[in-house]
């Protein structure tokens, strides 16, 4: 299984029942795995006339209260944007896949990260977040998405699965651990019909004085309690590191395998790797920031995380950036280089 | 006594806060009614567009979903196939329908979708103050043809049920008015039967109404009425274009 099906698979057993999409590689196996696993277990799949439409199909079966999945590659997220402000603002829960590719424009096709402002910053207008997953491997591609469609309607917001063309398309062995639905609030926002209820309005518009501030004071609030609750991340030698790498998805993932080298040839180099992108954890880079140790970003793309590491590490320590943009791959033997240079007091060279 | 005339059930206790002689209100009225008539209030589902009718959530007495500008039939497709027992209708603007979502309401008629869209032919632009629609008359001024429509730079009217008509996923398609007594009732009509049909599954169907903006057409809303018999049919023929139950039939 290719890590777009993987994330396919996961979002049907964990209650997707309505997928909509417009093909683009390299996530084309998310439509083509859902056109017949869809019919399957009673869902819906329909292949949209562009992005635009999937999305506003998604929206469409969210406010039925259906659990709603749609996926993209890089330039065909950009067209969502539009109704992913408009899901934010409705406060329309669903599950969005960006498998990234080389941008800007229609780029290429390969895996890239030069996705993570859009995904993390807004993307759409307004003061809006989605919660961010930036899964690694196969293993956290099924896990993730399984908790995207839990935590889209505990928080009745859009949550991003953050990958990128590498991953897709990869195969690995893991484990699809059954989904076990938690405890979850009533959706009793749903349009359903005004049987025996008041009427009730799905809307983003906020036209009264002072209403629209309101309205957003309210989701602010909504994000700072993921910023409390849902950070994830993981770290691999920080405790003693004098160099740190920060590094999301399959750069993480090359720059682990570049740690393990460097640390059995006694390097003390760590890594730590942001899960969710947003929230980001802020507090636990802060916690590791010392003035004797270094931090090193490496991203695919021209240096986008870079800056939220910054903001977290506030100035104690350095933090340097290396990165290949336009979908070219991070060689492992590439990191070590870079580490290696470092621990030899080089003048760094990005 | 027998109460003739009242308020329909599907429509909240508010006055209409729309221009004087605007259509949007009496088109609001007719759902209403028609809804009521079918005993289908408890089940509707109706979308609000971007454009005047934004606010027709502040009157309608249902169930009501606001859709970004043009992506009502987007939005109605992914409810209705995940809700097929409940009625959907998108409720749209020329700009919203005829410009800025073209690509969604062809592919929601071709995929013969079973849903009712009501669209409202103004010839302009109402919300944003009265600019060109695709749908404005060569020659109209509005805000951003001050000299009048030019086919030239500016295109021409697009006819909206004709092309919808000619798509074979699309079941009932029909343009009627709302400028006489006559043809307010063959809206009502038309509106009841694009429910019907949708009641039995019967798939797409489009009722397009040409409807009066006086304001942005800077004409007494008398005169409005007048201007839609004028102008506005010749350009905008009213009749059923296609009904494939009919042909079938
Ligand atoms: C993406 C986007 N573009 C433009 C607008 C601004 N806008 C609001 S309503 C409207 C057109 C309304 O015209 P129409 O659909 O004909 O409806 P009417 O107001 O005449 O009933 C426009 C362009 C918007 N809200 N969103």
């Amino acid at each position: 299984m290719k890590g777009n099906e993987a994330i396919a698979e996961a979002a049907v057993q964990a209650g997707c029942r309505f997928y909509a999409g417009y093909p683009i590689t390299p996530q084309n196996e998310i439509p083509e795995y859902m056109s017949w696993r869809m019919p399957e277990v009673n869902g819906v799949f329909v292949q949209a006339e562009s992005e635009l439409a999937a999305i506003n199909m998604v929206y469409g079966a969210s406010a039925a209260g259906v659990r709603a999945m749609t996926s993209s590659s890089s330039p065909g997220i950009s067209l969502k944007q539009e109704t992913i402000s408009y899901l934010a603002g409705a406060e329309l829960p669903a599950v969005i896949v960006n498998i990234q590719r080389g941008g800007p424009g229609l780029g290429n096709i390969s895996g890239s990260q030069a996705d993570y402002f859009q995904a993390v910053k807004g993307g759409g207008h307004g003061d809006y977040k989605l919660l961010v997953y930036a899964p690694y491997n196969l293993q956290e591609m099924w896990n993730l998405t399984m908790l995207a469609f839990d935590k889209a309607d505990e928080y009745r917001n859009p949550v991003m699965i953050l990958g990128d063309g590498v991953i897709g398309q990869m195969v690995e062995p893991f484990y699809p651990k059954p989904y076990v639905r938690p405890e979850l609030p009533v959706k009793d926002w749903v349009l359903d019909g005004c049987k025996n209820r008041e009427p009730r309005v799905i809307k983003s518009l906020y036209m009264g004085e002072g209403e629209l501030e309101m309205r957003n004071n309210i989701l602010q609030k909504k994000y700072k309690v993921m910023k409390d609750k849902e950070v994830s991340f993981e770290g691999y030698y920080t405790e003693d590191s004098e160099i740190i790498i920060v590094a999301f998805g399959i750069a993480a993932r090359i720059a682990l395998s570049s740690v393990k080298r460097l640390r059995s040839e006694g390097f003390k180099v760590g890594l730590f790797r942001p899960i969710t992108l947003f929230p980001f954890p802020e507090k636990e880079l802060f916690m590791l920031a010392r003035e004797s140790r270094r931090f090193i970003t490496i991203e695919m793309n021209a240096g986008q995380m870079v800056e939220d590491v910054r903001l977290s590490i506030n100035g104690i320590s350095e933090v340097l950036f290396y990165g290949r943009p336009g979908g070219t791959i991070i060689t492992p033997a590439e990191v070590q280089e870079k580490i290696l240079q470092l621990f030899n007091h080089q003048p760094y060279l990005a | 006594m027998e109460k003739i005339f009242q308020r329909p059930a599907s429509l909240k206790p508010v006055p209409f806060r729309y221009c004087p002689g605007c259509g949007h209100s009496l088109i609001h009225r007719l759902i209403a009614e028609c809804i009521d008539n079918l005993g289908i209030r408890e089940k509707v589902v109706g979308i609000a567009p971007v454009g005047c009718a934004v606010f027709a959530y502040d009157y309608f007495n249902f169930d009501m979903l606001e859709v970004a500008h043009g992506r009502p039939p987007a939005a109605a497709t992914g409810y209705k196939r995940v809700m097929p027992d409940r009625i959907i209708f998108s409720y749209q603007g020329d700009g919203d329908l005829a410009a800025i979502g073209t690509a969604e309401i062809i592919h929601a008629a071709n995929r013969g979708e079973n849903i009712s869209v009501f669209f409202v032919n103004n010839a302009t632009y109402g919300m944003t103050g009265g600019q060109m629609a695709p749908t404005t008359l060569l020659g109209q001024k509005t805000t951003t043809t001050p000299f009048g429509r030019n086919n030239e730079t500016a295109g021409y009217p697009l006819r909206v049920a004709e092309l919808l008509s000619t798509i074979e996923g699309a079941s009932y398609i029909v343009r009627t008015s709302v400028d006489s007594y006559k043809n307010i009732i063959g809206t009502k009509k038309a509106i009841e039967k694009s429910f019907r049909y949708q009641i039995e599954g019967k798939g797409f169907s489009l009722v397009e109404i040409l409807s009066p903006c006086p304001v942005n057409w800077k004409l007494s809303p008398i005169d409005s009425l007048t201007w839609i018999q004028t102008e506005m049919v010749s350009v905008y023929p009213l009749g059923t274009f296609k009904d494939k139950i009919k042909e079938i039939e």
